[in-house]
C-alpha cells in the first residue's frame, strides 16, 4: 500500500507523458496505437530485443543510482556525465594497456580503475563544497565541460590507437570484455546488484543512516557528531564511483573501446532517472528499463510507425516534467507536512 | 441584539474549521468589547491561531460566522479584515527588512500626491506623530533590519494604527521582548485601549494575562473551555483549566550539594556568524549536582557559548576544560562521548532530522554504538527496543516508534531531545532553551527531568529567555550581556529587577 501511494506520481507522470506524446504523434501524422505498438514490440518482444534494452538501461541505472545517491545526501549532483565519461575513458585505457592478464582479474580490475576514476571527478565538487562552500550544482556542471575536453586530449595524444584515422582508444583486451549470456549482458546484473548494494548501504548501515541524516537536516546531523564535510565528500565521490561503473560498462561490456561522442548524454539522463525512481535506488532499475525501451525501439517506432526519433525524447522529457513537477511544487510550498519529498532538505537552498 | 452594555467590537460565533481530520476550530465563541484587552490563552495546538486567522481572513471558516460591531461580515482575505479595520501583528513579523520604517507601514496604501508620485515626507511625519501619541516612538527613516526586535514590533503595531484599525490582534507578541520592553508594551496596550482600540492578546504566559487582560478566553483541543475575568482565577487556575488537570508551575527542588568543577570555561573568545566578537574573555565554572542558569536577551552570545562548549564553533582563544581534560580543539562526537549532553534552542533545526523515525531520533548521538550498530550495521531490534522504552519512559505521546519525527507536537518533539540527550550517560546537560514554546504540561516535565539530573550529580548549564525559568530552576545565576559575563551569584541574591536591569544595560 505505502509502496504503492509513493509509486503513484511516477506511475501518473509517465502515463500523462504517455498521452501527450501520443497526441503529438498524431500530430504529426502517425498512428498512436500503431507507435506504441512498435515501441513495446521494439523492446520488450523477443529475447534479442529485450537484450538489447537491458544493454541500453544498464548506463542508465548506474547513472540514476549515482544522481539518486547524491540527493540522499542532500547533493544535486549534475556532473554525472563528466564522471561517467571518465570512468568509460580510463577503463578503455585498462582494458587495452593490461596484457597477459586472466580474465577474472583484468575485467574486475578495469571495471574498478574506470570507477575510481569517476570517484576522483566526483569527489572533486565534494571537496569544493566541503571546503570552499562552492555549489555543487554549479562544479559539477563546470566539471563536465572540463571533463569532456580532458577525455578528449588524453584520447587524442596519449592512448589514441597507432594509425587509425578516428579518434578513439585500441581496442580492448578479451580479457577485459564483460560477457553477455545469451542476450543477458553482464553488465545489467553488475548494476542490479549495485542498486541493491545501495539500498542495503543507506538503509542498513551506520554510513548510510549518516549520508540520509545529512541529506534531510545537515544542522542536526553535525549536532549529533557526524562530521557534515566528511560525509559531503564521500557521498560526492561514491555518486561519481558509481557513475563511474555506469561508464566503465559501456566501455567494457557495449563498445569495446573508448571514443568521443559515444556515451553522450547517459549521465544527464541519470537525473531523469533519479527523479522518476523519487531517488529510491531498487526504483532505479524499471525507471531506467523505461527510459531505455524508448531509446531501444526508436529505429521500429520509425519504421512501423513513421515516428520521428525525436518524439522519443520529447516524450522522455515530458515524463521528467511531469515527475518534477508535483515534486518542486510541493517542495517549494512545503503543503504537505508529513509527506516524504524525495530529495534532501537542502539542495540548492545554499 | 447583545445584552451586554458595551456594544460587541468583533464577535465570532460558532467557529468550525478541519485540515482534514484535524479538527482546529470546534464551535468556538470569541466576544471582544470596545476598548478592552481579550487574552487567548492556550497550549500549542490548541487552535488559538486557527481562531485569530479566521478573524483576519487568511483562512476561511467551515461553519460559523465573524461579527465586526454587531454585523454579520465575510472575511475572504486579510484585505476584508483591514476594512473592516481590524489589525494583525504576527508572531513572524511580515516587514521588508530593506524598505525604512515608513515605506514598510504605508506599504499597500501608499499616499500619493498628484500625478500618482509618491509623497513619503507626510507619510513619515504622520508616522512619528502616531508614534508620539502611544508611546511606540521609532525614528521613521530608520530601516528596518537596522532596528532591534523590539523596535520592529513597534513597526507593526504603528502599521496596524496607521490603518486605523478598531480591533488588534497580537501573537504572542511578547515572545521576542525582555522583561522591560514587555513591561512597556503592556503600558502602550493600555493607552490604545484608553482611546476605544479593542486588543486580542494570544500568548500562554499566565502571568502577562492576569496583569493585563481584562477578560480571557481559554482554548483546549480547539474548544473554548471557559471564558473568566483575571481578577476571580490565579495562575494555578488558569494553567489548570488550559492543561485539564492541575499543575505544578513552580518545581519543588531541595538545597543544591555541588561537588567537584565539572565544566571549567576560562578567558574564552569566539566570533560569531559574521565574525564579529561574540565572547569576550568569558570565564565560566559549572560543578556536579548544581543548576547554573545563563540569563539575558537573546543575541548577547548564549548560541555562540553553547556552540563553543559542544565542539560547533572554533574558540578564537581560552580553555574549556572537562573536569581535568582540555576540550578545545576536540571534534562535536569527540566532545559528546566526554559526557556532554545537549538539549539545543532550535529543536526542528538542529535537534532532530525530522524526516527520520522517532526512534532514529532517540539514537541520533548514539547510532554508531553497541547495542545499536555492529561492525557498521545497525541492529534495528536494538534501535526499536531502546526507542520503546524511551518513548514510555518520557511518556512521548506518538503513535508509533517509526512515524516520522516532524509529525510529533512540539512539546513531544522536546521530550523526544531530552529522553536522547538525558539517557546517556553524561556529566554535563546543556539545555539551551528547553521549554520554548512548548506546552504548560511538557514545561512541567522538562523541568522536573532537569532537576533530577541535578540530583543525580550532573551539572547543569541552563541558558534561558525566559527570567521565570531561570529563577524558579537555578541554584547560580550568571547575567550574559554582549558577550560578557556581567553578575554571577546565587538565585536568591537577585530580584527579577536586578536581572531585568543587567540583561538589558550590564549593569544594575
Amino acid at each position: 500500500m505505502k509502496i504503492l501511494r509513493s509509486a503513484l506520481v511516477p506511475i501518473i507522470a509517465v502515463v500523462l507523458a504517455l498521452l501527450a506524446g501520443a497526441l503529438l504523434i498524431q500530430l504529426s501524422g502517425s498512428s498512436p496505437r500503431e507507435a506504441y505498438s512498435a515501441l513495446f514490440e521494439g523492446s520488450f518482444v523477443g529475447w534479442e530485443r529485450f537484450g538489447t534494452t537491458l544493454e541500453k538501461a544498464t548506463p542508465l541505472i548506474m547513472g540514476g543510482l549515482a544522481v539518486a545517491f547524491a540527493f540522499k545526501g542532500g547533493l544535486f549532483n549534475i556532473g554525472g556525465q563528466g564522471q561517467l565519461l571518465f570512468g568509460a575513458l580510463i577503463a578503455g585505457a585498462a582494458g587495452y594497456g593490461f596484457t597477459g592478464l586472466p580474465w577474472i582479474i583484468h575485467m574486475p580490475l578495469a571495471l574498478l580503475l574506470g570507477a575510481a576514476a569517476g570517484a576522483a571527478w566526483g569527489a572533486i565538487p565534494g571537496v569544493l563544497k566541503a571546503t570552499r562552500g562552492a555549489h555543487e550544482v554549479i562544479t559539477t556542471i563546470m566539471l563536465n565541460f572540463v571533463a569532456a575536453n580532458m577525455a578528449e586530449w588524453l584520447c587524442t595524444k596519449v592512448w589514441r590507437e597507432p594509425g587509425d584515422i578516428l579518434v578513439r582508444t585500441p581496442i580492448i583486451e578479451g580479457s577485459a570484455e564483460i560477457p553477455t549470456f545469451g542476450n543477458i549482458p553482464l553488465g545489467f546484473l553488475i548494476a542490479v546488484a549495485f542498486a541493491f548494494g545501495m539500498w542495503y548501504l543507506l538503509q542498513k548501515t551506520t554510513f548510510g543512516f549518516e549520508v540520509r541524516s545529512v541529506g534531510l537536516n545537515p544542522s542536526a546531523a553535525s549536532y549529533a557528531g557526524i562530521s557534515t564535510k566528511r560525509i559531503v565528500i564521500l557521498t560526492m565521490a561514491i555518486s561519481g564511483f558509481l557513475a563511474g561503473i555506469g561508464g566503465s560498462i559501456e566501455t567494457l561490456g557495449v563498445l569495446g573501446r573508448y571514443e568521443p561522442g559515444f556515451n553522450a548524454g547517459l549521465g544527464f539522463d541519470g537525473i531523469t532517472i533519479a527523479l522518476l525512481a523519487r531517488t529510491n535506488p531498487i526504483a532505479v532499475i524499471p525507471s531506467a528499463v523505461l527510459i531505455a525501451s524508448m531509446d531501444a525501439s526508436a529505429s521500429l517506432m520509425q519504421f512501423k510507425a513513421g515516428v520521428a526519433p525525436e518524439i522519443t525524447d520529447v516524450i522522455e522529457a515530458l515524463i521528467l516534467l511531469f515527475v518534477a513537477t508535483p515534486i518542486i511544487v510541493r517542495w517549494f510550498f512545503k503543503s504537505r507536512q508529513g509527506e516524504e519529498i524525495s530529495f534532501g532538505a537542502n539542495w540548492g537552498s545554499s | 441584539m447583545n445584552n451586554q452594555q458595551a456594544p460587541l467590537a468583533l464577535e465570532a460565533v460558532g467557529i468550525c474549521k478541519s485540515f482534514g481530520p484535524l479538527v482546529a476550530n470546534d464551535e468556538v465563541n470569541l466576544q471582544v468589547e470596545k476598548g478592552q484587552i481579550h487574552a487567548l490563552l492556550g497550549e500549542n495546538g490548541a487552535g488559538k491561531s486557527t481562531l485569530v486567522n479566521i478573524l483576519f481572513g487568511l483562512y476561511k471558516a467551515d461553519e460559523g460566522e465573524v461579527r465586526v460591531a454587531g454585523e454579520k461580515v465575510e472575511m475572504n482575505s486579510p484585505h476584508d479584515a483591514i476594512e473592516h479595520k481590524i489589525g494583525m501583528v504576527h508572531q513572524h513579523f511580515q516587514l521588508v527588512p530593506v524598505l525604512t520604517v515608513t515605506e514598510n507601514i504605508v506599504l499597500g496604501d501608499e499616499p500619493t500626491k498628484k500625478g500618482g508620485v509618491l509623497d513619503f515626507e507626510k507619510a513619515a511625519q504622520e508616522v512619528e506623530e502616531l508614534g508620539k501619541r502611544y508611546g511606540l516612538e521609532v525614528d521613521p527613516r530608520a530601516v528596518v533590519e537596522d532596528l532591534p526586535i523590539g523596535y520592529q514590533q513597534r513597526v507593526e503595531i504603528l502599521r496596524s494604527l496607521y490603518r486605523q484599525a478598531d480591533v488588534l490582534i497580537l501573537d504572542e507578541p511578547t515572545a521576542v521582548l525582555t522583561p522591560q520592553e514587555t513591561d512597556h508594551l503592556l503600558e502602550v496596550l493600555r493607552s490604545l485601549t484608553a482611546e476605544g482600540v479593542s486588543i486580542i492578546f494570544i500568548t500562554h504566559k499566565l502571568r502577562e494575562v492576569l496583569a493585563i487582560a481584562d477578560k480571557v478566553t481559554v482554548m483546549r483541543r480547539g474548544e473554548v473551555v471557559g471564558v473568566t475575568d483575571p481578577k476571580e482565577t490565579n495562575e494555578e487556575g488558569l494553567a489548570e483549566m488550559m492543561v485539564g488537570r492541575s499543575v505544578v508551575l513552580r518545581i519543588a527542588k531541595s538545597e543544591a550539594t555541588p561537588g567537584n568543577t565539572v565544566l571549567s570555561i576560562k578567558e574564552l573568545n569566539v566570533l560569531d556568524d559574521r565574525n564579529q566578537s561574540a565572547l569576550k574573555d568569558f570565564s565560566l565554572d559549572v560543578k556536579e549536582g548544581e543548576i547554573f542558569g545563563i540569563a539575558g536577551v537573546e543575541g548577547n552570545g548564549q548560541r555562540e557559548l553553547v556552540e563553543a562548549i559542544t565542539g560547533l564553533r572554533p574558540l578564537v582563544s581560552g580553555s574549556i576544560l572537562m573536569g581535568e581534560k582540555e576540550m578545545s580543539g576536540c571534534s562535536a562526537r569527540e566532545i559528546s562521548e566526554e559526557g556532554i549532553s545537549h538539549i539545543p534552542e532550535n529543536r526542528e533545526k538542529h535537534g532532530l532530522v525530522g524526516p527520520h523515525s522517532v526512534a532514529d531520533n532517540l539514537v541520533l548521538n548514539r547510532y554508531f554504538h553497541s547495542p545499536f550498530a555492529a561492525r557498521g550495521i545497525r541492529q534495528t531490534a536494538a534501535i526499536n527496543e531502546e526507542a520503546s522504552h524511551l518513548v514510555e519512559k518520557f511518556d512521548v505521546r506518538t503513535a508509533s516508534i517509526h512515524n516520522p519525527a516532524r509529525t510529533l507536537s512540539g512539546g513531544n518533539k522536546q521530550k523526544v531531545i531530552a529522553a536522547r540527550e538525558l539517557s546517556h550517560d553524561s556529566s554535563l546537560l546543556l539545555a539551551a532553551q528547553p521549554t520554548r514554546g512548548i506546552d504548560v504540561g511538557s514545561i512541567e516535565f522538562i523541568h522536573q527531568q532537569l532537576v533530577n539530573a541535578r540530583d543525580a550529580g550532573v551539572a547543569v548549564l541552563l541558558v534561558s529567555a525566559e527570567l521565570d525559568e531561570i529563577l524558579s530552576l537555578s541554584d547560580r545565576v550568571g547575567v550574559i550581556y554582549q558577550g560578557k559575563l556581567v553578575a554571577i551569584a546565587p538565585t536568591d541574591e537577585f530580584t527579577r529587577i536586578q536581572i531585568g536591569q543587567l540583561m538589558t544595560s550590564g549593569n544594575s
